[in-house]
């Protein structure tokens, strides 16, 4: 029987939730929230009301065992949820049954928990509920301590919520990140959907995730997707897997900003790619974003900076030494500088807010300088999930997008954010230092451009008041890239030029 | 005024809020005999308003309001001795004299 009627979703509201959740929570059921302390239940447990009253007018019943009705409200405040207002307008009801310290109660003899249910439904008449969250169900099992009594009451609500037709989340404690769902048992009386969400420590950071565990009988996505709790918005989850690869390629060229790259290229990037510019430090990266910046702007093109590794002030300098007016670029609205510190946020918040800025500014290109300084604030899987969150997003937007990665070692070598996210990008430029004859020169080459022809030389290019210049191949230099620059004679050259040709 | 006033908060009219209710009664006969007391019985099906301002959660639940401080009972009161410890007020001794 239940399984020929088919499960209607409720779109929750709650950011990226409803694309993990392929729409949203099963509409008229109980969803079960389980998470360690501190994993953010009770924030989605009120935002999923929030969420409601703001979107679709849906008034909903928060019932809690735990903080207070009046804790609940300050705390919540800080997400911009006016509930004081919410209740006055019959948005929103409390069913406060927190436990109170001032109250001694014994018990003697058979009891249930009636007063409650009809508090329950008490509330949902009076402000019409489409929606309730109960939080958190631990807190009821300590307060009273015949465990199965509780269960047994607890059963009965569960069915009295769906007799009402009220799409429900309940909240309850794990002990560990990865074991049993929940403690007491709860999972048994809501068996049906099951959403887990943990807190997890990789690498001396905080990493948050969601995954939903299973809904009964209709889709969802699979796996852990990371939140962010973000102050005046909630929690944001971040549907990464569940992107959608549907961009265009674009065969429309741009300009890199310098010529002589444009020509390196076979006439310029493409307009959808990613580009990823690697090399130590110093080798001229924040060089080519600048460059990169101007060049669009050149054309009336809005650009946008997210730098991670310079202040502005160093910057703005920076650009002037090469011939680059930010300030004005800035003041004709075709530059956007974002600065910001990489410690300052986990990288699902700068993540969330890169995203927001690309949205609000809505820029032709964009230039991340750099990236590697983003994967000092993380664990390496959070990493690449932001590298791969980041880059189908600015995809998806049909921007170019330039990302600089810097390499730990001075000549050749290979960068960590390479390898993360050399499969995503269109084109790869490499940076290096060569070493002659006592000298410190720069090199630069095109090692993969996706969809065209590109010059397969390491040139050397200097850097002057104007920019960058980049020159001839270096001949009778081997080993440049793998940062062993070695000199080979001319009778060498000869030998391996004899070697490819086709006689 | 009454030197006791106690209420009764229960849900319908199941056999437990009967219980309960006749527990109290033969409590209340029996230990309050010759003193002046109260006694409201509160069906929070039909105020559930009260309820949610007295914040109860389980039912049957007794509240005494007087003498101070505020005891409550969860249960149905099936024994007097336990119920007469958690309103604070001693057993009575046994009166075979």
């Amino acid at each position: 029987m239940a399984n020929t009627t088919s499960i209607t979703k409720l779109a929750s509201h709650i950011p990226g939730f409803d694309h993990v959740a392929d729409g949203g929570l099963p509409l008229g059921r109980t969803t079960l929230v389980c998470g360690s302390a501190g994993s953010a239940k009770t924030i989605l447990a009120a935002q999923f009301l929030a969420e409601g009253i703001r979107h679709t007018g849906e008034s909903g019943v928060f019932v809690t065992f735990e903080e207070s009705a009046e804790d609940v409200r300050v705390n919540m405040s800080g997400f911009g949820w006016d509930i004081a207002a919410w209740e006055a307008q019959g948005l929103w009801a409390f069913v406060d049954a927190s436990p109170e310290p001032s109250h001694e109660t014994v018990i003697v003899g058979d009891y249930d928990l009636g007063a409650l249910l009809a508090r329950i439904e008490y509330a949902v008449s009076r402000v019409g509920a489409h929606r309730l969250s109960m939080d958190s169900l631990g807190a009821i099992f300590t307060q009273f301590t015949d465990s199965a009594t509780v269960r047994r009451e607890m059963f009965r609500i569960a069915t009295a919520l769906k007799r009402l037709g009220l799409t429900a989340l309940l909240t309850a404690e794990r002990t560990a990140e990865y074991g049993e769902i929940a403690r007491y048992g709860v999972e048994e009386f809501v068996a049906d959907n099951v959403i887990i969400l943990r807190n997890v420590l990789e690498g001396e950071k905080r990493r948050r995730t969601l995954e939903i565990l299973k809904f009964r009988g209709t889709p969802h996505h699979k796996g852990e997707y990371p939140f962010a709790i973000l102050n005046g918005e909630g929690m944001v989850v971040i549907p990464l897997s569940a992107i959608e690869l549907k961009q265009r390629s674009s065969n429309v060229r741009i300009t890199s900003g310098s010529i002589d790259m444009d020509a390196m290229c076979g006439g310029g990037f493409f307009r959808d790619s990613i580009i990823l510019v690697s090399g130590a430090t110093g080798t001229g990266k924040t060089l080519m974003a600048t460059e990169f910046m101007a060049g669009g702007a050149r054309l009336n093109e809005r650009c946008l900076l997210f730098a991670f590794e310079e202040s502005r002030e160093q910057l703005f300098r920076n650009a002037t030494g090469w011939g680059v007016d930010y300030e004005r670029m800035e003041a004709e609205g075709k530059l956007k500088v974002v600065c910001a510190y990489p410690e300052n946020d986990g990288l699902e918040d700068h993540l969330i807010r890169m995203k927001r800025t690309i949205e609000s500014f809505a820029p032709q290109r964009v230039a991340v300088d750099s990236l590697s300084a983003l994967e000092r604030v993380s664990g390496p899987r959070g990493f690449r999930e932001f590298v791969v969150g980041l880059t189908s997003f600015i995809k998806h937007q049909e921007v170019a997008g330039l990302f600089t990665a810097t390499t730990p070692n001075l000549l050749g070598g290979e960068s960590v954010t390479e390898a993360h996210i050399s499969t995503i990008t269109d084109l790869i430029i490499l940076l290096r230092y060569v070493e002659m004859y006592g000298e410190m020169r720069r090199g630069i080459t095109v090692l993969k451009m996706r969809g065209s022809r590109h010059d397969k030389d390491i040139r050397e290019f200097t850097i002057d008041a104007h920019g960058m210049h980049i020159g001839k191949p270096f001949r009778e230099v081997t080993g440049i890239l793998a940062g062993t620059p070695r000199h080979a004679s001319g009778g060498e050259i000869e030998v391996i030029r004899h070697l490819f040709t086709n006689e | 005024m009454s030197e006791y006033r106690l209420k009764l908060y229960v849900i319908g009219q199941t056999p437990r809020a009967e219980r309960a209710i006749a527990n109290l009664r033969e409590l209340c006969e029996k230990e309050f005999d010759g003193r002046s007391y109260e006694v409201e019985v509160i069906d929070i099906l039909e105020n559930p308003q009260i309820a949610e301002k007295e914040r109860i959660i389980a039912t049957p639940m007794l509240v005494m309001f007087l003498p101070q401080p505020m005891r409550r009972v969860i249960g149905d009161l099936s024994d007097s001795d336990k119920v007469l410890m958690g309103l604070g007020l001693a057993p009575s001794p046994p009166r075979n004299s």
